[in-house]
């Protein structure tokens, strides 16, 4: 998979779709007996890894069950008794115990926020622009991800978010997703202007193009 | 997968018969003067379906033709529209003639209009009945999704060429995307 994301930012700077290549993961399990050798730390009311990566469990990553128990929050119940998971984790009576760690994900809600923060950015990048008439943000490249950014002339944002090592045919990819949307969620007499798009076709079509655009890529490469 | 996708993808799939298209429109407009009983309010409503229609086009022909760029002046507003967008959607071309002094008013001429092709108007709603309406909507949605403000108006209909006057009005600014300003 080359392409990670695909976002739909409307006029107004709202995410009106977003099409995310992760499968479902199920998450990495292991057994520790005492003392815990990886550094855990309570970050946004979630267990998180802070130090000490090993066997496939990295930074970031979130406990989400002990003892296939599912971990709520920070908390846990364990026999009828509610634990916080850090204490659970900290008394040697309780072990050895089977820890389950799920990668980072982001929740629709943190999708809806980070596209409306795009948004600014990209008003204020096209702004700040020291010649004028300066497009705003068209890719956005990290160590990581590149993110290509396309705007229609109506102002509709486009966003791709791939492989670092994502190579040049992304224009032409951006400018079929606007073609889909344009059929698919415009043409569709029961889709709202504006508001977030759910209509099955568009999905199908969004993923189809994605998958002959990974195909492809990898014949090329 | 339905019946729909294994159509061939192409432009060839996405026409229809010009007479279809024509009969639809045609029964559209008798059954809403059923409805109505008043040519005006037909006009209205006519326009009111166009202007919607023009909403949701605009950005297809803007997908579709990605060497239309963002127009600066009435003159490039004029040529997509009469050598593009009616072309696409109505399958003519239009002339654009009588430009106003200060080139912010334009007429296009089409000919032959589609629309029109068999209708006879009965005298007693020639006065007021505006039987292209649908189109002047259009043009002034879809414009709008660009962000410019047009007025359109039909100066002649069904019996003689359909002239379409359309007049700029301003830009809208508080619809304007970053990096596409003037």
């Amino acid at each position: 998979m080359s392409i990670y994301q695909v976002f739909v930012i409307n006029r107004a700077g709202s995410l009106i779709y977003d099409w995310d290549g992760k499968e479902d993961s199920v998450g990495v399990e292991k057994t520790f007996s005492y003392p815990l050798d990886i550094v855990l730390d309570v970050l946004d009311q979630k267990v998180t890894v802070v130090f000490g990566e090993r066997d496939g469990i990295f930074l970031r990553y979130t406990v989400c069950a002990i003892n296939g128990i599912s971990v709520q929050g920070s908390q846990v119940v364990i026999n009828g008794r509610e634990w916080s998971v850090m204490d659970y984790l900290s008394d040697e009576a309780n072990f050895p115990v089977i820890v389950r760690f799920m990668p980072p994900t982001i929740s629709t809600n943190e999708k809806i926020i980070l596209s409306s923060t795009f948004h600014s950015l990209f008003t204020i990048a096209a702004q700040l622009s020291p010649i004028p008439r300066s497009s705003g943000i068209e890719v956005l490249t990290t160590t990581q991800f590149k993110l290509h950014c396309f705007q229609s002339t109506s102002g509709v944002k486009f966003v791709v978010v791939g492989v670092a090592g994502m190579s040049g045919a992304v224009e032409g990819l951006l400018r079929r997703i606007y073609e889909l949307y344009a059929d698919y969620a415009l043409k569709n007499p029961f889709y709202s202007m504006d508001m977030p798009i759910r209509c099955q076709r568009f999905d199908d079509a969004i993923k189809n193009l994605i998958e002959k655009h990974d195909k492809h890529n990898m014949v090329t490469v | 997968m339905s019946k729909q996708t294994k159509l061939p993808i192409g432009i060839d799939s996405k026409k229809i018969s010009g007479e279809l298209f024509t009969l639809t429109y045609g029964a559209l407009v008798a059954e809403l003067l059923r409805d109505l009983e008043s040519p005006a309010e037909v006009n209205r409503q006519l326009d009111k379906m166009g202007y919607n229609i023009g909403l949701r086009i605009a950005d297809d022909l803007l997908a579709k033709n990605a060497q239309i760029g963002r127009c600066t002046d009435m003159h490039q507003v004029a040529d997509v529209l009469a050598k593009v967008a009616l072309r696409t959607y109505l399958g003519v071309s239009a002339q654009v003639t009588a430009w106003s002094a200060a080139n912010d008013e334009f007429s296009l001429l089409i000919e032959p209009n589609p629309l029109t092709e068999f209708v006879e108007v009965p005298p007693e709603l020639a006065q007021e009945l505006r039987y292209s309406q649908m189109i002047c909507g259009a043009i002034r949605g879809a414009l709008q999704m660009l962000h410019i403000e047009v007025q359109t108006v039909i100066v002649s209909d069904v019996n003689q060429n359909t002239e379409i006057r359309v007049k700029f009005i301003r830009i809208l600014q508080e619809s304007v995307p970053p990096g596409e300003e003037y």
